[in-house]
């Protein structure tokens, strides 16, 4: 089984198992953790903004210009936040470290 | 002066404009409430150019067109909008309800339906310790009255067209700095330009930054910290003005007494009834077993929702099924 490692926003870590093709965001949300991901997922607002640990940051898909530019309305937007819907997983994430960001 | 209606649709996203349409053909006459300055709700206010590829029988439509095929089809039954207000409280009266919105609209109507989605657009507020004690004084989500501002330190913070635009329009009357978390903007690229040109000559200041904390003198907002990597700077201002979009929450309707399922109104799945006879709820907002939040699975809420305010409406007759393919009666409703 493969597995992400998400820090929600009461500082609780949760180990959740994942599945190849969902994306990082519908796995957050389906173990029903504090993300909003209000559009459902597709690139319209800035409600499943995460940090991704530095050590993975390099590993995945890099950012496109409709998520860089949906980051805006993200509130303490940093160098490794990402929108967690844009990210689909694949087995060589097994093991990702992310932190959800406070809306 | 109290208005009167059949129906009133809290909500004018697609699964409300369709529910004017189905209570239309049961000649029911409806109001509609939304806290938008426009009709469409998600549809129109997240993802207006973005194709949705389930609706039956269109093969791929965007939020915008399938918004206006819907007040196509419910134009014939010239339904009443109330826009840029929300549905505040309820009371129970003799012959159905009293709705007060907050803009201190009444309108009376037999039956409810809440059709408001993931519930209705506000402000996203920056998640700042203490923001809320400022708010709608030195905080402005939104300018309503703009003399307040003239000849103030303003500081908008935002990338994108609201942000850009009152940069634009205050910059002749206040003192105004955008910061924005980098060089790119969302906005419209005239918009852009322009507020570029303004920064050119002076008018305006420009700082690449994200809101950090806010300071304070006896009480009244005095300065916000801005942060640029790591590096933190203190601006003075009189006045914030936060443009980061908009977020969804139920608002007053969570206090109705409806029962609820995490933010969600529970119904049956005959009638799509709430916990509270006469009020009903269709489309996102509402929970059964088996609940799926699509648009299709909302239009058929809505048919049957329709059904059961009928007998509300008209105690004493009976509603006899017709198809719009065959009924005279109809195609007379219709204008066809």
């Amino acid at each position: 089984m493969v597995y992400i490692i998400v820090k929600n926003t009461d500082n609780k870590v949760h180990t959740l198992e994942a599945t190849k093709g969902s994306t990082i965001m519908e796995i957050i949300r389906d173990a029903g953790l504090d993300i909003e991901a209000a559009c459902g997922g597709c690139c319209a607002c800035a409600t499943c903004h995460v940090y991704v640990d530095s050590e993975w940051i390099d590993k995945i898909k890099s950012i496109d210009d409709d998520e860089e530019s949906m980051l805006d309305q993200a509130f303490g937007v940093e160098k490794s936040s990402r929108l967690s819907c844009q990210i689909e997983f694949e087995d060589s994430l097994d093991g990702l470290k992310l932190i959800i960001a406070k809306n | 002066m109290n208005q009167k209606t059949d129906v009133i649709i809290i909500g004018a996203g697609p699964v409300g404009l369709f529910a004017v349409f189905e209570l239309g053909l049961l000649s029911l006459k409806c109001h509609l409430i939304d806290n938008l300055d426009k009709i469409g709700g998600q549809c129109a206010e997240l993802y207006p150019e973005k194709p949705i590829y389930d609706i039956p029988a269109r093969h791929s439509i965007t939020g915008q067109e399938l918004t206006d095929e819907l007040m196509k089809q419910a134009k014939p039954f010239d339904p009443t909008f109330h826009l840029n207000q929300q549905a505040e409280k309820i009371e129970k009266i003799s012959d159905g309800w009293k709705l007060t919105t907050s803009s201190n609209q009444i309108i009376q109507a037999k039956c409810i339906v809440i059709a408001a989605g993931a519930g209705s657009f506000v402000p996203r507020k920056p998640p700042i310790e203490n923001i809320d004690q400022y708010e709608n004084k030195s905080v402005l989500y939104a300018i309503r009255n703009k003399s307040l501002l003239t000849g103030k330190k303003i500081i908008i913070a935002g990338g994108g067209d609201s942000a850009l635009d009152w940069t634009n329009d205050l910059a002749a009357t206040s003192e105004v700095t955008l910061i924005h978390r980098r060089k790119e903007f969302r906005a419209a690229p005239d918009s852009v330009a322009k507020m570029l040109e303004l920064e050119k000559q002076g008018k305006i200041k420009f700082e690449i930054g994200q809101i950090h904390s806010l300071t304070d003198e006896n009480g009244i907002l005095s300065g916000v910290n801005i942060k640029n990597d790591s590096e933190i700077k203190l601006l003075k201002t009189d006045f914030l003005l936060p443009f980061f979009g908009l977020k969804m929450e139920l608002g007053p309707v969570a206090n109705w007494g409806l029962n609820l399922y995490e933010n969600l109104i529970e119904v049956d799945t005959e009638k799509f009834e709430t916990s509270i006879p006469s009020i009903f709820a269709i489309g996102d907002i509402n929970f059964y077993p088996g609940k799926l939040k699509l648009i299709l699975s909302g239009f058929h809420e809505a048919a049957l929702m329709a059904q059961k305010c009928f007998n509300y409406c008209h105690p004493e007759k009976k509603n006899v099924f017709k198809y719009t393919t065959s009924s005279k009666d109809l195609h007379k409703k219709l204008g066809v």
